[in-house]
């Protein structure tokens, strides 16, 4: 009972808002192209439904190569940089400051160096920066939180720097690990969508320039049934993860 | 002797943390070392492990790399491993093939009564059968000394004693030389043939009790006479050292 109550209160929070969205729209008269009520936007999303699939799918891939990128540099940099606390002092003022720097700050440089002819590289590469933070942040404390004991112990029975990184850091590291990709799938996401933004022009036909497209000409129930798709691609990426980082730990902690 | 400290002194950063302070243990006896909280108990025990090095004064250890085993206050085992796999892990450190340490430590689990227990990660076990995997682990290499940091501390009363009786069979098994650090006075007596109680940090040798009987101990050793009055002699003994 309590737990039909947890699924049907969103649902219903969203039907009503929905329902009050219409009403308004209807009751005030308001233009479609400043306020397009749902029923519009549910037209635009059945008819659109082939061109939007095309462009999520081009936004996704996209957002999950940078994961995969990200993921790769992001743990192997960790590992380096365990290995030698000299090379990571060196190399945490870059990582700090490219992390706080604003993705669509870097944008239009990175849109030069891809080259115009190549958006889809761009797009790839500043995704890959905002998703590698929190992969090679979340390794480098995983890398770190050992158990102090269990470090003794191994350094009791005379174990090797390479046994000491593969049997003991990277295990412990795995949780932490786990998390930062969950927290990198969303930034992947959001990365790819800002370099459509930037690069904006019509070789790159992601939900981002969809939602700049239908902008231009004032389809406002276009722009929401993008949005909407892209909403839906953040929400499925971040229950995927999720649900990957339980089964990991799962795994780790064998129960 | 097979280890021993000799006018050790361990300074820290904040402090002298321990000594002048001094130590033998013979091969296959059971010395528990008593003390106020940060007197330096479980310094003494990682400078006998060599897991640190004295800041003064000598430390001999007779048993080398791998003959010297350490049981923390925490069982301390990896989550992400079996307690098979955790308990043979010393072997495979020291270059066991994966077959014969899988072997020895499911041996050693079975002589701590966790037959059937191989696969279990550590998150599945109550906390006096993760003590007993760590146990296990120690006495997989077949120590030469084992180094016991108030193994017993985080455990409720009956498990507390289940595990002390546990170790007093393996020692009679194994013999090998046993120093445990505790803050219970009984427990100290009920399982070693000699006492050592330490001042207030840095410590010093406040006295040294010899426990009368023989080890393992007889069901009736607690209640016995002799019993009582050595809790009183090392009682006093701590009390003084907390005083001086």
């Amino acid at each position: 009972m309590r737990r039909l109550a947890e699924i049907l209160a969103p649902v219903l929070l969203i039907a009503a808002m929905l329902g009050a969205w219409e009403v308004a729209c209807r009751a005030w008269h308001v233009p479609t192209y400043f306020l397009a009520p749902p029923s519009a936007i549910g037209a635009s999303l059945v008819a659109d439904a082939p061109g939007l699939l095309k462009a999520a799918g081009y936004t996704v891939s996209n957002a999950l190569m940078a994961l995969v990128i990200a993921s790769l540099i992001g743990q192997a940099l960790a590992l380096v940089v365990t290995l030698s606390p000299i090379l990571q002092r060196a190399v945490q003022p870059l990582t700090v400051v490219l992390q706080v720097t604003p993705v669509i700050a870097i944008a239009p440089l990175v849109n030069i160096w891809a080259g115009t002819d190549h958006p889809g590289r761009a797009i790839v590469a500043l995704a890959t920066i905002v998703a590698f933070f929190p992969i090679y942040s979340g390794a480098v404390t995983g890398l770190k939180a050992v158990d102090p004991d269990l470090m003794r112990l191994f350094d009791l029975y005379g174990a090797t720097r390479l046994q000491r990184l593969w049997r003991l850091r990277a295990p412990s590291a795995a949780p932490f690990v786990l998390e930062g990709h969950k927290v990198a799938a969303g930034l992947a996401i959001v990365g790819a969508v800002v370099a459509e933004f930037v690069a904006g022009s019509g070789k790159v036909q992601g939900l981002a320039w969809r939602i700049l497209d239908a902008g231009y000409r004032l389809q406002t129930a276009r722009m929401f049934a993008a949005l909407f798709v892209l909403g839906l691609m953040g929400a499925a990426l971040y229950a995927l993860l999720q649900w990957a980082e339980r089964a990991g730990l799962r795994w780790w902690r064998g129960r | 002797m097979i280890a021993g400290l000799c006018d050790v002194g361990v300074d820290y950063a904040r402090g002298s943390a321990l000594g002048p302070f001094s130590l033998e243990i013979a091969a296959g006896e059971i010395v528990a070392l008593v003390g106020p909280s940060g007197c330096g108990k479980s310094t003494a025990l990682r400078l006998l492990a060599g897991l640190e090095m004295p800041t003064r004064g000598q430390v001999v250890r007779a048993a080398g790399r791998g003959e010297t085993a350490v049981v923390f206050q925490a069982p301390t085992l990896a989550p992400w491993l079996s307690a098979r796999a955790n308990t043979a892990l010393p072997l495979e450190l020291a270059g066991a093939t994966r077959a014969v340490a899988a072997e020895r430590a499911d041996a050693a689990l079975a002589r701590v009564g966790l037959a059937g227990a191989e696969l279990a990660r550590p998150a599945q076990l109550s906390g006096g059968m993760a003590m007993r995997v760590s146990l296990a682990r120690a006495l997989t290499t077949e120590p030469k000394l084992l180094l016991l940091d108030e193994p017993f501390a985080a455990l409720d009363e009956i498990t507390r004693r289940a595990l002390a009786d546990d170790v007093l069979t393996l020692w009679a098994d194994i013999r090998p030389a046993i120093v445990f650090v505790t803050h219970n006075v009984e427990e100290a007596i009920y399982m070693a043939s000699r006492v050592v109680v330490m001042t207030k940090g840095p410590g010093r040798t406040a006295g040294e009790v010899a426990v009368a009987g023989s080890l393992p101990r007889p069901p009736e050793f607690r209640t016995g006479e002799a019993f009582r009055a050595t809790v009183e002699t090392v009682s006093q003994a701590l009390a003084q050292g907390m005083a001086t």
